[in-house]
């Protein structure tokens, strides 16, 4: 047994210190989503004045509300639909890019590595301003496509650059196995280096959701429209034109937070290690 | 080799041209896109700075650095900076000293560190839309039948500090202060994350070095854990400082149209030019470039130190 001397006790105290120190900051991170969600079980008389943590009478239908009336059944399905094809667009064009940068041969290849790297390094804080000049030339203003093509520009750079990295660690062996069993590229491309560039592929997929999903100044400039815009931006219309229907707002921003942090909390082990080992810095 | 050993003509040759312009083909999606979306947005900001243009008339009139002089006396824009810069400034300090304290406590076998770890990057996958809503909420000032709305102004009427109620998102003075606090808020998960893993590739066998030959854990920490943690800081230096100088989502949604100089951020600035009602594209994009240049010789510099760090 221990003898409790003075250097146990420091050392309790010590750990017992530090560990309220990380549960207040545990709480401080879980403590405004489990007011948003309390606030969305409200109605809109008791919203105002009532504190209690649980709600007496709990309104389920503030989601229904907010989901029908509230247009956010709309915002819900663009937000999937652009996150679903910008996040496929990304892959699929930066893989194709990187393979062929890693493994087949043209001339200039490494300038155009080095172009898409120096895009990653650079700021471009007002990018916003050409671009909606230009959208605005083309007519891809409240377009669908023009925003997808925007979403998917801005996590190609990275993408590239991951797979990159991956592609060249890769074992050329099976490549080899499949060229002589007379695979086209665009075939090895297909069967062997996509499969085999799942774990680096994954790490894609979620880190563009999550930016997809979560992206506002775009949706807001170029898109105008109530029926094409995503979460983010509905959020927002919906601020300014019910303000005072915080309940329905609590609700809106449930319904836009949730899918985000179940696929988080589902993937978090691929989240944190593609964080750890520096593969996402930017 | 990470290369393919394809047929390797000598000399020139039809199917060697083919074979390359067969792998070329694989970039050009992602190269379109990037011209586009990338390359002439960033040539097109340059060209416009040049001009002057309210983004509707075909005329765009040429006007020499004449922007680049405006915005040189334009108080409100070396205010937003400057605003930006006090964000930047808290989040430098408050945010990654904190992310700091937090890798420290879980860079050793303690209960729960895989909840910790957890929970501390909820904020940072949320949007700025979202976590500004919830915070303008718990913020808002205001009262109804005698009693505070706001769940922060409720609490501090409840606890006897009355006088500390305050209209948080209003005033200008607190309004920025709260906004580097929601944004500290949201971001320092990014500074943990990235020291506790720094923390971690540290060889254990140092400290136990360090201990034997007789020093404190202050001192561990000044000799060994600092010194081995440079490199970190620096990157995680030059990320809080490239994303707190561009934060304007969170002042949008929070501050909205109460948006006064006073709490403006450059890129609120670009927003408002570019979308206000005497549209300027042209000093937009002037503002664009300076800020674009501010941004790029901070992280360069940075960069260079790291450089020569780790070189050393």
């Amino acid at each position: 047994m221990k003898k409790w001397n003075k250097y146990v006790w420091a050392n309790h105290s010590a750990s017992f210190i530090i560990h309220l120190f990380l549960w207040v900051v545990a709480l401080s991170c879980l403590f405004p989503l489990f007011w948003m969600l309390r606030s969305a079980l409200m109605s809109n008389d008791t919203i105002f004045i009532d504190k209690s943590f649980i709600p007496k009478v709990i309104h389920f239908e503030n989601f229904y509300l907010a989901w029908t009336e509230g247009n956010f059944a709309m915002y819900f399905f663009n937000s999937v639909w652009y996150t679903f094809w910008a996040v496929f667009g990304i892959v699929i064009i930066s893989s194709l890019a990187a393979y062929s940068i890693s493994r087949l041969k043209f001339p200039g290849k490494n300038l155009v590595f080095t172009l898409f790297l120096a895009a990653m390094m650079i700021p471009l804080p007002g990018s916003f301003v050409p671009l909606y000049v230009m959208m605005n030339k083309l007519g891809l203003i409240n377009s669908r496509m023009g925003y997808i093509f925007c979403m998917i520009n801005v996590g190609l750079s990275v993408s590239i650059f991951i797979l990159k990295t991956f592609f060249d660690k890769m074992p050329i062996a099976l490549e080899d196995a499949a060229r002589i069993d007379g695979c086209s590229r665009l075939g090895i491309w297909r069967h062997v280096a996509l499969p085999l560039a799942k774990p680096a592929i994954a790490v894609i997929v979620i880190f563009q959701s999550l930016n997809v999903w979560n992206e506002y100044i775009l949706a807001t400039l170029l898109l105008n429209d109530k029926n094409l815009m995503p979460l983010q931006r509905g959020l927002v219309v919906f601020q300014g034109t019910h303000s005072v229907d915080y309940h329905l707002l609590m609700a809106g921003l449930t319904i836009t937070a949730v899918p985000i942090i179940l696929v988080y909390l589902l993937m978090q082990k691929h989240i944190i290690k593609g964080l750890s080992s520096g593969a996402i810095v930017g | 080799m990470s290369e393919v050993p394809l047929i390797r003509p000598k000399h020139f040759s039809v199917t060697a041209l083919k074979e390359s312009f067969g792998s070329f083909l694989f970039v050009v999606p992602a190269l379109l896109i990037f011209f586009v979306f990338y390359i002439y947005p960033f040539f097109k900001t340059f060209h416009l700075s040049f001009h002057e243009w309210n983004g509707i008339s075909l005329k765009q009139l040429f006007v020499g650095f004449d922007n680049f002089k405006e915005l040189m006396h334009d108080e409100k824009w070396w205010i937003s900076v400057r605003n930006a810069g006090y964000i930047t400034l808290i989040a430098l300090t408050f945010q990654n000293i904190l992310a700091l304290c937090l890798a420290l406590a879980c860079d050793r076998e303690i209960r729960l560190k895989r909840f910790y770890r957890v929970v501390f990057f909820i904020p940072p996958v949320l949007s700025e839309t979202v976590v500004g809503l919830i915070w303008s909420w718990i913020l808002y000032a205001g009262m109804q039948n005698g009693q505070h709305i706001g769940l922060l102004n409720y609490i501090l009427g409840k606890t006897g500090l009355t006088f500390l109620v305050h209209n948080w998102l209003s005033d200008p003075k607190t309004a920025l202060a709260c906004i580097a606090i929601v944004h500290s808020w949201k971001g320092f998960g990014w500074g943990f994350l990235l020291m506790l893993a720094g923390l971690q590739t540290i060889d254990r066998q140092l400290y136990e070095a360090a201990r034997v030959d007789g020093a404190g854990p202050w001192s561990v920490f000044v000799h060994v854990t600092l010194p081995m943690m440079i490199p970190v800081f620096l990157m995680v230096v030059i990320l809080t400082v490239l994303g707190s100088m561009q934060v304007f989502v969170l002042l949008l949604v929070m501050v909205g149209e109460g948006l006064v100089y006073h709490t403006e951020v450059p890129v609120t600035r670009i927003l408002a030019a570019m979308t206000g009602g005497y549209p300027q594209f042209g000093y937009a994009c002037a503002m664009a470039v300076i800020f674009g240049l501010m941004l790029v010789v901070v992280s360069f510099t940075f960069q260079k130190l790291s450089d020569r760090v780790k070189q050393a």
